[in-house]
């Protein structure tokens, strides 16, 4: 086997598509409610997701490239623009506080029948024109904190990387414990019935 | 009436790792993770070549979307075309799907229509900035261990926890 495979085909990305709309909207984080209740600390689905998606794909990899059946230099890793990316990430963060969606999130929540994601899709675009307008005069942004191409943590810190994927699957442990703790005491997660009873 | 109750969600680690493998198999199959906000660009170069083609082919970021082929046809575009078919028929199985406009208990129609377009517009303008959203940078970058990754997540949930103290208001 030879992994990353070149032209797939797009049938392959629909497919990835439909079970990454499913697991979204079957996790409820198509819900503004649900997503926004993370940040009050109150529901940390949103946490618990992403951090385990996170895991058991680097686990994933990370096992195919041990038994040589990928590539992993031919993977697409982002470089770090530093400022750009972590003042990018808080408006996201800030973004997602007050529209209640995040890019993909707005999408499967449209198609679960929630319209105001529609309003926060034209926000998407008029942000976009901005930064469009903007560009230019932004660059110098870029130069700043840029650091190696497709750096990774391993790279990073020297570590291998299963060591880092397991610091990283311990890290989700404590946040599932610390998540739980946070949740019996503010209201508990949300609940598909909890939104299904609300008048709105 | 019990059959017409909307089936609650899935476990978050039974969901966690269905995407999870997901995001593994999109990266063995096409090299690269998931995205959505290159997605928006894309729509935006579109109609900005339609509505001023000039303007949108000399901006220095709009005119990178602009090619041979039409703008939106990109891979994301089938993702997400994907990912609308995903979530409606998760949601329509799981009798979860309902017209709304979701909002929390004390806050109107409007002002919510509101909040959604102005988080709309900082997440636009972020994700352009940042080169990526949650899922394509966050959820991706994360996927293949990039440290680029790591400082978007914690930049994302410290800002996000910040904000929620002023808006927890808007929403529980």
């Amino acid at each position: 086997m030879n992994f990353p495979l070149e032209n797939s085909g797009m049938w392959i990305v629909v497919l990835a598509g439909v079970l990454f709309g499913y697991f979204i909207e079957s996790a409820g984080l198509s819900s503004p409610r649900k997503l926004t209740a993370q940040f009050a600390l109150r529901d940390w689905t949103v946490f618990r997701v992403m951090f385990v998606a996170i895991v058991v794909a680097a686990a994933g990899l990370w096992l195919f490239e041990a038994v040589g059946w990928l590539r992993f230099e031919a993977l697409k890793v982002p470089t770090m623009f530093f400022w750009a990316m972590a003042l990018g990430g808080a408006l996201l963060g800030a973004g997602l506080a007050i529209g209640g969606y995040c890019p993909g999130t707005s999408v499967v929540a449209l198609f679960s029948g929630r319209l105001d994601a529609l309003l926060f899709m034209l926000g998407i675009l008029i942000g976009t024109f901005v930064f469009a307008v903007s560009y230019d005069s932004l660059q110098p942004l870029y130069q700043t904190g840029k650091g190696p191409a497709g750096q990774t943590l391993a790279g990073l810190t020297g570590l291998p990387a299963w060591l880092i994927v397991l610091v990283l699957a311990g890290a989700a442990w404590g946040g599932f414990r610390l998540g739980t703790r946070f949740e019996s005491r503010r209201g508990g997660v949300i609940s598909a019935r909890d939104l299904a009873s609300s008048g709105d | 009436m019990t059959e017409r109750r909307p089936q609650n969600f899935l476990p978050p680690l039974a969901a966690g790792v269905g995407l999870g493998l997901t995001l593994m198999a999109m990266f063995l199959f096409t090299g690269h993770g998931l995205g959505a906000s290159g997605f928006f660009t894309s729509v935006l170069a579109w109609l900005g070549a339609s509505a001023a083609p000039d303007w949108t082919e000399m901006n220095s970021y709009l005119g990178n979307y602009l090619g041979a082929v039409h703008p939106l046809n990109t891979w994301l575009s089938w993702e997400l075309a994907g990912a609308a078919i995903g979530a409606l028929a998760g949601s329509l199985i799981a009798r979860r799907f309902r017209f709304r406009i979701e909002r929390g208990p004390r806050t109107g129609v409007g002002p919510r229509l509101g909040y959604a377009v102005a988080g709309g517009t900082l997440t636009g303008f972020g994700a352009s900035l940042a080169g990526g959203c949650t899922s394509g940078l966050g959820l991706s970058g994360g996927a293949v261990l990039a440290v680029a990754a790591f400082v978007f997540l914690i930049a994302f949930f410290a800002t996000g926890l910040l904000v929620s103290t002023l808006t927890r208001r808007i929403w529980q």
